[in-house]
């Protein structure tokens, strides 16, 4: 279990030697609580509390790579069960099923679409992280040759060996070895040969098994073979096993300490209705995966999944910013009217979204504030007149536009005397309080 | 190490709340354990769907789900009587969009009519909901409240600014009532108490805590559902126990993601399955925050979710 600060403390010299870089021993036991830095910085800590204090600090949810290189993707490492306790560390990988029966020219379209995957939305990039070979030929060798050739059409993309076949696991395993391949699964009929493979190779097992006892003994037994890396699978198909399973073992990690469970978890989603497939994809992002497999990911698919990844992984405490620009909402001209806001995501969400309904093709110049929303940044200094003057100057809008008048928020309605005076030449026009106005505002000047 | 179910049991339990009447009548609420958590305790009512008609042709809906219903649109009943016959409707929700002053400002008297139309067309409850104009929404639910008086309809939505004759009115005609606040805990809680002050029973409301479409917001509505269901059950916080409203469809249908076609936007795919997609999903996030009640507009986004939802239970 994670010690807390005071606990940790007890265990420090207690001489504020300043050495480890924080003014008090107190301090520092309060970062390593935080996991925001490691033991090793006190020089003088004893034997004893590097023993006891090194075992406390593992994590409750083991972290590893899924993967190798840049795109690796970081799995585990969470401490808390609901995203505002703090927040969700590491976004679940999405992963593409492809069966080896295939054909070549179907294995390379699958595989080439992972890898141009990539889109971007509000500054993140998002892709599918992985591609799932299922081993349905019976066949090693095609096994192996459809592997070879899923890694090198996807050469950033994270391999699973969807394989229960010891004899063919290995043999994938070994033609891509460098690409630290997930072998999925190790079961009760076949543990001891397939930890045998992710121990000598180095690779991490997903242990396969039908509720969370069973699961608990198997992994139990995969530690005792000496495998550390392991993903859970508890067999969950319906969305219902889904979230009991992975609720139970989030909080056997977290509140029990229960370290058999104490490893990211793994979904299988698979489902003939597309949509369908992604809204129980989203049951499992939202409640704990840190893996999911799908069948398809078509370019909507794409889109939705990794909207509602973000939405889920975004932390909490952080508030969301959009880029600082002047955005066009409809196709706006030369005459149309030009608002000014901050770059909370929700604020611009929400401004943006009110023009779009007014139907009035408008300039939406959105201001960096930190991601704060008006009225705290105008509190906070962030969003003054001097600052709106120089944003607005900087920009060059003057020289898109025929008007030179610039509309704000009605919440700040007093920066507009000062705003007159370090713009000069400016109109400034008071907008509404809340963003609901804005259709009835925008629609009664074009009238 | 043997393995020991981790079970919490919970002190508080969200409130039943039942409406229309005679054997289509709907219970949503009464679980007293977090969303689908079966193992450790009771869920006796699934969450529920409601189809989105409005009381003027939806011209402002997107093609993708203004066509679903191009047939029937031109008319509420006829809408609402596809939605119960054809779609199985298990629950309507009449948005009076024409009431708004930007809109065609059309009278409480008029709106009151065709509640009273649409109610005797159909035998599903009905959710009835103002134009989100807040003077104006003071009169026109005050007589759409009294349009639907012995109909036990869910009426919204009161909000800080005209709850007083909306809750007046619901109470008079002994409705349900949507009580509206902006994505913050404490401003829905504030709000249930000032409601339940005036007399209104607090098992007659339902929260409504804003909605927020996937990728707009989404993460801020699910974490506050997900905060009042933890404050209603696991603290027992009786301002915090009213079934929880989701009303999904007015803010999916306006994204750019539903709307932005293929050829504008080729990386994203097929705009059909993504405007479907994006109104599922988003409806997914909220039901596994806790919402008992939803509001949806297409007719296969609603399918998906009914069908995610028998996988839950």
């Amino acid at each position: 279990m994670a010690l807390t600060g005071v606990q940790i403390f007890k265990f420090l010299p207690k001489t504020n030697c300043k050495k480890c870089g924080f003014p008090t021993c107190l301090a520092f036991a309060m970062a390593l609580a935080q996991g925001k830095i490691s033991l090793e910085k006190c020089p003088d800590v004893s034997e004893e509390a590097k023993k006891t204090l090194g075992e406390a600090s593992a994590p409750p949810i083991r972290t590893f790579a899924l993967g190798a290189g840049d795109n690796a993707v970081k799995l585990g490492g969470e401490t808390v069960l609901f995203r505002h306790d703090k927040k969700f560390f590491n976004p679940c990988a999405l992963a593409i099923n492809i069966k080896d029966s295939l054909g070549d020219d179907e294995l390379v379209e699958n595989a080439t679409w992972v890898a141009t995957s990539e889109l971007n939305r509000v500054g993140q990039k998002l892709r599918v992280d992985a591609i799932s070979v299922e081993y349905a030929s019976n066949n090693s060798a095609q096994y192996e040759k459809a592997v070879k050739l899923v890694a090198e059409k996807a050469p950033d993309a994270a391999i699973i060996l969807n394989c229960k076949d010891a004899v063919a696991a290995e043999a994938a395993v070994k033609a891509i070895a460098a690409r630290k391949p997930l072998i999925y699964a190790a079961t009760n009929e076949n543990a001891d040969a397939m930890a045998n493979i992710a121990k000598t190779h180095g690779v991490p097992l997903c242990a396969s098994a039908q509720g969370l006892e069973a699961l608990s003994a198997l992994t139990e037994k995969l530690q005792g073979l000496g495998v550390n890396d392991i993903v859970l699978d508890s067999g969950a198909k319906t969305a219902k096993e889904i979230i009991e399973h992975n609720t139970q073992i989030r909080r056997s990690a977290l509140k029990k300490g229960f370290k058999p469970l104490g490893f990211p978890v793994l979904n299988c989603v698979i489902r003939e209705d597309s949509i369908l497939e992604a809204t129980i994809a989203s049951v499992a992002i939202a409640k704990y995966a840190s893996i999911v497999i799908l069948s398809s990911i078509e370019k909507w698919k794409n889109l939705v999944l990794f909207t509602l990844r973000q939405n889920i992984y975004t932390d909490p405490q952080v508030p969301m910013q959009v880029e600082q620009k002047i955005y066009n909402i409809g196709e706006p001209t030369a005459e149309s009217p030009l608002m000014i806001t901050t770059n909370f995501s929700l604020t611009y969400f929400i401004v943006s979204g009110e023009i779009e309904n007014s139907k009035v093709p408008s300039r939406l110049a959105v201001m960096d504030s930190e991601g704060l929303s008006v009225l705290t940044a105008w509190a906070a200094g962030k969003f003054t007149a001097a600052k709106i003057a120089q944003f607005i100057k900087d920009s060059g809008i003057e020289g898109q536009i025929k008007h030179k008048e610039l509309i704000i928020p009605g919440q700040v309605a007093i920066l507009s005397g000062a705003l007159e005076d370090k713009l000069e030449g400016w109109k400034i026009t008071v907008g509404p309080r809340e963003a609901n106005a804005i259709p009835t505002f925008l629609k009664g000047r074009v009238a | 190490m043997a393995y020991v179910v981790p079970k919490e049991s919970c002190s508080g339990k969200v409130l039943n709340v039942d409406f229309g009447k005679g054997n289509k009548a709907l219970n949503i609420g009464g679980e007293n354990c977090l969303p689908f958590l079966s193992f450790e305790g009771e869920l006796p009512n699934r969450p529920v769907i409601a189809y989105e008609i409005q009381d003027i042709p939806p011209v402002d809906w997107p093609d993708t789900v203004q066509n679903a219903y191009k047939d029937v649109s031109g008319d509420p009943v006829t809408w609402a009587k596809y939605c119960q016959n054809e779609l199985k409707a298990k629950a309507i929700a009449l948005r009076l969009v024409s009431t708004h002053p930007d809109r065609d400002n059309h009278s409480a008297e008029d709106a009151a009519i065709t509640i009273k139309d649409v109610l005797s067309a159909i035998e599903v409850p009905l959710i009835i909901l103002g134009s989100n104009h807040i003077e104006k929404d003071a009169t026109v639910l005050v007589a759409a409240a009294e349009a639907a008086s012995g109909y036990n309809c869910i009426i919204g939505k009161a909000q800080e600014g005209n709850y007083k004759t909306i809750v007046a009115a619901a109470l008079a005609h002994n409705h349900k009532l949507i009580a509206m606040s902006e994505l913050d805990i404490n401003l829905a809680k504030q709000l249930n108490i000032l409601i339940t002050q005036m007399g209104f029973d607090k098992e007659k409301l339902i929260t409504d805590p804003m909605c927020s479409a996937l990728g707009y917001g989404l993460e801020y509505t699910y974490s506050v559902m997900e905060r009042i269901r933890l404050a209603g059950l696991m603290q027992n916080d009786a301002t915090m126990q009213p079934p929880i409203l989701g009303d999904v469809g007015m803010y999916v249908w306006k994204v750019k993601e539903t709307v932005a076609s293929e050829s504008d936007v080729p990386e994203w795919g097929t705009l059909a399955e993504r405007g479907v997609a994006w109104e599922a999903m988003t409806a997914t996030g909220m039901i596994i925050a806790g919402t008992n009640l939803l509001i949806m507009r297409h007719p296969k986004a609603i399918e998906t979710v009914e069908k995610t939802i028998a996988e839950l239970i």
